[in-house]
Order: structure tokens, then sequence, then C-alpha cells
């Protein structure tokens, strides 16, 4: 308690702004799946989305805007691993090659020719 | 500062009494740093899912299956009980102590609401056939993710909902100040962030 004046000494943001811009982005995602995008499309735009109000929260919310950024780095930390982790799992979710595993599966001592 | 200055501050303490990251407490740090493994916990069994999806022939169109307007209902719950819980540490920043507990408390019912709505679509979603092993709409891969991933985020939710009952405690008593209201705030907006992206990938995708 000594020290909580200097502990928020930023400007507190406009809460309910943000609340109001956190809405509209969700009932956005929610009607853009609707107007029949093409898959990639729509994927794109969600995933966007999705990470536009997920920053927000993290910025605003969890004052991660107003901190040192070495906190900043911290956060961050495992978003990028799991972008590293979902391109080593990306081999295992290529269905061609899983469902050829698969078949050979029933012969063990086929020999596979690519 | 001089290195005079730094020598006797070593001097004086042994361990520094301010983190250099969070000078406010080193609590904060610590929050922060499991929620960053928190989140590679998430991390993994979305990158898990979205191979197992793409692996899959016979995906279910989520929405077809769960529906999508009591989902948006909770999601917009989650957004508002983020603004509850920024609101009860706003209370706390000017010493009004029952501000403080009527939000902290409004941010609990949220979270309160929200897992029993989760309970409901659940509850609902079993009787239709979808289970950890099997899903009558597709691929059973469909129901062991889907019930894993909100089932772990259920969890955490349940968890804030006991940790926020235990800050209006501990808040009410004086034993907890804003930079303790702060570090649950940490963890009521990190499960908020979290349902961002399950609903994305999930339910909308």
């Amino acid at each position: 308690m000594a020290h909580s004046g200097a502990a928020h000494a930023h400007k507190e943001p406009n809460y309910f702004g943000i609340i109001v811009v956190l809405a509209i982005l969700t009932a956005a995602e929610i009607g853009v799946v609707f107007v029949g995008l093409p898959r990639f499309v729509l994927g794109v735009i969600l995933v966007v989305l999705a990470l536009w109000k997920a920053g927000m929260v993290a910025l605003y919310f969890m004052h991660l805007k107003f901190e040192k950024k070495t906190l900043a780095v911290i956060a961050v930390t495992p978003l990028i691993l799991c972008a590293l982790l979902m391109f080593a799992l990306l081999p295992d979710s290529d269905p061609e090659r899983n469902l050829q595993k698969d078949a050979a599966g029933a012969v063990p001592s086929a020999p596979q020719t690519h | 500062m001089s290195v005079a200055t730094t020598m006797e501050h070593q001097a004086h303490a042994a361990e520094p009494a301010e983190s250099p990251i969070t000078p406010e407490s080193w609590g904060k740090l610590g929050m922060w740093i499991f929620l960053s493994a928190d989140a590679m916990s998430f991390g993994g069994l979305l990158a898990g899912y979205g191979a197992l999806r793409y692996y899959s022939h016979d995906w279910p169109r989520p929405m077809d299956v769960l529906g999508i307007a009591l989902t948006s209902f909770m999601t917009f719950l989650l957004i508002v009980s983020s603004f509850t819980m920024v609101k009860a540490l706003s209370a706390r920043r000017r010493g009004d102590l029952g501000q403080t507990t009527i939000y902290l408390a409004l941010t609990a019912l949220g979270g309160a609401i929200f897992l029993g709505l989760q309970a409901y679509e659940w509850s609902h979603l079993i009787h239709q056939g979808l289970t950890l092993t099997g899903n009558p709409f597709g691929s059973p891969l469909f129901g062991t993710t889907f019930f894993i991933l909100t089932g772990f985020h259920g969890m955490h939710v349940t968890a804030g909902v006991i940790y926020l009952v235990i800050t209006i405690f501990m808040a009410r008593r004086g034993a907890w100040g804003y930079n303790e209201v702060e570090i649950t705030g940490l963890y009521w907006h990190f499960v908020d962030l979290i349902w961002i992206l399950v609903f994305t990938f999930v339910y909308l995708l």
C-alpha cells in the first residue's frame, strides 16, 4: 500500500469504449460467418478479428500498454511458440499422407513407392 | 544512478524489494509468467485441434451442431464481466470498498452464469450423442477436442469465480489492496482472452 500511488500513474483508458468496440467486433465476427465468403477469406478475417480482440483485452484490460516492454516480451512469447507448434504439427495433418499410412498399416511389409 | 548508490542498495538488500519488470510487485510478474505458461497449454490444445480437424474428412460444421446464439451470448457475457472487473479495480484505486465488492461480485456472477450456460450446452449436446469418443454428426475427434478445449477453459472459469470470491473477502478485510485486485483481474481477463480464441476457432471457423 505504501507505494500504490506510483504503481498506476497512467491515465485510465476509456473502458466502456473498449467493451463497445469488443462487442462490435464480436458482432462482426458472427455476421461475417453468414455472408457466405470463400472459406479461406472467412478464415483470414476471423483470425484477424480474434487477434484484434485478444490484443485489445491484453493491451487495455491487462494494462500491457502501460507496462514495461519486457513484460510484453513475456506475454508474446507463447504466441510465437504456438505459431511454431502449428508448423511442427503440420506434417501430421496432411490428409493424403496419413490416409496412405493408415492403408499401409494393414500390410506392414508392403514397400512404399513414391 | 551512481555506482556508489547501486552498491549501497545491493548491500542493504540481498534480494531487490521491487521486481525490475513490474515495480509494483513480484506477484504481478509471477501472474504474468504463470499466464504465459498457461497460454502454452491452450496453445497446445488449439494447435492439436487444428491438426486433427485438418486431418479429418467429415468434420462437422461446428455452428450447425452447436448453434451460435447461446455461445454468442456467453461471449458477450465474458466481455461484460471483464468490464465489471476493471470497474472493480477503478473503485479499489479510489479506495471505495463498497463499489469494489459490488463490481467483483458482478464479475463472479457473470462467470457463474457463463458456467451454467456451458453446463446447459454440454448436457444438450451429450443428449444428442456428442461425447468424448462419439459424434453422430461426423468425426468422433470433434467431440474429443470440443469437450477437452471447452472443458479446460470452463475449469479456468471455475477457478476464476473461486478466485474472485476469495478476492472479495480479502479486499473487504483490507488484506488485499489495489495490487492484489489487479492480479486477480489479470487472471480473469486472460480467461476472457482465451475464450475469444476458442469462440473463433471452435465455434465460428
